[in-house]
């Protein structure tokens, strides 16, 4: 079986060529997504923005910022998301992140944080609100009528109609639906909590097992119809050992040869799990040698095969996002 | 020398000015349309590209309004994406200070502005009621004055942050209280270009003491001058070099073989422009009432506007007549005057093109706006997407270079360098 595979971006870097060198190099190995790690209180710039700056560099790869609900406005995080799947050509997903972190709410200043329960009832309303912004135009809403002088039909445009705990949002989105009508949301799991988010709301989950029994165990937990993730830190090449030196991650920590790597993910892969997500220890080292090294020797093993597939939802074995308002009468 | 002029390119959008119905109009949304008319303004040695912003679909009665273009992609992800395929350009985007949030936007200006090598710009405005608020956390919306506040707090905040460079930052201020550490090093140009696009006292004030550009609506050269001079004295007051404020009105053109044809085709373009239903949607705005009963191609309504401003017609779109009644007088008389249905009415009363005439005549009239100090350069609204821009560039662009009033070749500096700001 094949698995899919993606590489996990974290960098400080304010060099826009820096970015497109690494996430081009990601599409010429044709690798099916990465995704841009984000925090406000990081030093490194906005996640949503490096990847559509790179966005017109790139042709197949697929591009999954990080974006925080804590603080932010489902409505621009739904405008922005459908905007990056347009530069793109139907390449974009979110990963979506929650703050606790007192610090970076005060960098914000709206308001206290709240206690982890809440913040994932509140992400679960703002995915919900996103979405239903992403459908709040039917993908045939633009009619051109001369006739009648009309450019849309706006009984194909709906309000959202959102009123929750946290905010509510009328809509309907400035933005015409995307094309992949739903952008792919993914979530990073360690907690309860986080899974129980991510199989509510997320099409596909990042989780950090530490071995393929742990990987199998929780993959047996979630619904099927989400897609797993493992990640797995690493460090290859021969001096893998001394760069790993005592780095420490959330998720497994790989350190050796890509033929070694390569035989890790093969055991893996029996747990049932869709992907692997590699964080490279050095992003320019290692992520030379995943494309150079391991993407080849998974090729030879009919472990990965590049994907023809144009948009991302495709790509990774997900449904035709079907409008939850297409024959809905406005109200 | 003469003074140099500066031109900017709006991505059409919103209102009735852009065509839809014209067989070349392209896609409002897909990104080849705004790649398009980035690279054709960057062929064209523009100074910045200039795209709104949109927080909720207008509506008039009540419905979401049909007959314009509606639909629009987020503004700083374009312009980031633009970013990647052009050198030179500014990026210039509109944000709405009552529904952004200092830390996070001032973040992302700052990536802009690194991800562009100092092309970055900033469209301050501020939020016309609580139509919007709907769509956003925060809901309700600010009193009038306030908006003035929150945008003046918000651009010191901003510029707090930007000049932070990796230090702890404190902002107390009567709309906003953060601290932290800010995680952008300083940009290319520091601090990104900041326009300004009000026009009320408020907005001058707000222009004069803090922002680089003004993105204006003073068309006629007498009034465009009166207004130069009104903010460039208010600026001189505020202790700022008069230099420092550029002030850029947002205008239209058509271009022709001749100056007769030219007209022909402005009116043309005025009939796509204002359809029957258009006409009848526009009269609405000024009537402030219902008039779908009417026949666009009939006489104007005998009755008077309705003067409630607090339930306009339309909404999320700012004021644009502050006398009704006197308006309305203004637009009878006219219509009587040269026997007018509501429609051909509507095509001489609004949105008529500013610049009307052969290349020759367009490129001296520009020039003399700018020498003569009604402005210093154009933020140039094409009513096709997104192919409106060709000819300017191809035949106007040269004729200003002759006059040595418009640049032959980028400077390679940034937008602030590029606009003659420090």
């Amino acid at each position: 079986m094949t698995l899919r595979l993606a590489v996990a971006l974290d960098s400080a870097s304010f060099d826009a060529g820096e970015w497109a060198g690494w996430v081009r190099r990601a599409d010429e190995a044709r690798l099916d997504f990465v995704t841009f790690d984000d925090r406000f209180g990081k030093r490194g710039p906005d996640a949503v923005l490096t990847a559509a700056r790179v966005a017109p560099l790139t042709r197949h790869v697929g591009l999954v910022p990080v974006a925080t609900t804590t603080h932010t406005e489902p409505f621009h995080l739904s405008t922005a998301l459908a905007t990056l799947d347009y530069v793109s050509k139907g390449r974009a997903g979110w990963q979506v992140r929650v703050s606790a972190d007192p610090a970076e709410a005060a960098l914000l200043g709206r308001r206290d944080p709240l206690q982890v329960p809440a913040l994932f009832e509140e992400a679960a309303d703002a995915v919900e609100v996103v979405r239903r912004l992403w459908d709040s135009w039917q993908d045939d809403a633009i009619i051109k009528d001369v006739p009648t002088g009309r450019y849309i039909d706006r009984d194909r445009l709906h309000y959202v109609a959102f009123d929750g705990k946290y905010f509510s949002v009328k809509g309907p989105s400035i933005v015409p639906r995307p094309p992949q009508g739903q952008p792919v949301v993914a979530a990073l799991a360690h907690s309860p909590e986080a899974l129980v988010f991510a199989g509510k709301s997320a099409d596909l989950v990042f989780i950090t097992p530490s071995d393929v029994y742990s990987a199998e165990k929780i993959k047996s937990k979630l619904d099927p119809a989400l897609k797993v993730y493992a990640d797995i830190a690493v460090f290859i090449g021969d001096d893998a050992l001394v760069r790993r030196g005592s780095a420490t991650s959330d998720a497994a920590v790989f350190a050796g040869t890509a033929a070694q790597l390569a035989d890790l993910i093969a055991a893996w892969a029996a747990s049932g799990i869709d992907g692997i997500r590699l964080r490279p220890g050095d992003l320019t080292e290692d992520l030379t040698r995943i494309t150079d090294d391991l993407v080849p020797e998974l090729r030879r093993r009919g472990l990965f095969e590049p994907s023809s597939a144009t948009t991302l939802r495709e790509r990774l074995g997900l449904p035709v996002a079907v409008n939850r308002y297409e024959g809905a009468v406005r109200a | 020398m003469p003074k140099q002029i500066i031109l900017a390119a709006h991505f059409p959008g919103v209102n009735n000015t852009t065509v839809w119905s014209d067989p070349r109009a392209g896609s409002q949304i897909d990104f080849d349309s705004f790649e398009y008319l980035a690279r054709t303004a960057e062929r064209g040695l523009f100074d910045f590209f200039f795209l709104a912003e949109g927080l909720r679909l207008r509506e008039q009665r009540g419905l979401i309004h049909d007959l314009d273009v509606v639909g629009r992609p987020d503004t700083l992800t374009v312009l980031a994406a633009l970013a990647a395929i052009t050198t030179n350009l500014g990026l210039a985007g509109t944000l709405n200070a009552t529904y952004h949030e200092p830390y996070e936007l001032a973040r992302q200006l700052a990536t802009l502005d690194h991800f562009s090598g100092g092309r970055a710009a900033w469209n301050v405005v501020t939020s016309p009621g609580a139509f919007f608020g709907e769509n956003f956390r925060r809901g309700g919306f600010l009193n009038h004055e306030d908006r003035y506040v929150r945008a003046a707090e918000f651009i010191q905040a901003s510029r707090t942050l930007w000049d932070s460079d990796g230090n702890d930052f404190s902002v107390k201020s009567s709309q906003f209280a953060i601290e932290g550490r800010f995680g952008v090093p300083r940009s290319p140009q520091g601090h990104p270009v900041v326009l300004q696009a009000g026009d009320s006292v408020g907005g001058r004030e707000l222009a004069s003491q803090h922002a680089d550009a003004i993105f204006s609506r003073h068309h006629q050269l007498e009034d465009a001058q009166e207004f130069y001079q009104d903010v460039k004295q208010r600026v001189i007051k505020h202790g700022r070099d008069p230099g420092s404020l550029k002030i850029i009105p947002g205008v239209s053109y058509v271009l022709g073989d001749s100056d007769a044809d030219a007209q022909e085709k402005a009116h043309y373009i005025r009939r796509q422009q204002v359809s029957p239903q258009t006409a009848i949607l526009l009269l609405e705005q000024l009537w402030n009432t219902d008039l779908s009963g009417y026949d666009a191609d009939g006489p104007l309504p005998a009755t008077d506007p309705v003067l409630d401003e607090d339930d306009t017609i339309i909404k999320g779109r700012a004021g644009m007549y502050p006398d009704r009644l006197r308006t309305a007088a203004e637009w009878r008389a006219t219509a009587e005057a040269k026997n007018l249905s509501i429609r051909d009415l509507i095509i001489e009363v609004t949105g008529r093109q500013n610049f009307i005439g052969t290349p020759s005549r367009i490129a001296e009239q520009l020039n003399e706006y700018v020498q003569t100090d009604a402005c210093d350069g154009f933020i140039l609204v094409p009513h096709l997407t997104p192919a409106g821009l060709d000819d300017f560039v191809d035949q106007v662009v040269p004729l200003l270079q002759e006059r040595g009033v418009f640049r032959t070749e980028y400077s390679g500096g940034t937008l602030r360098q590029n606009l003659g700001l420090r």
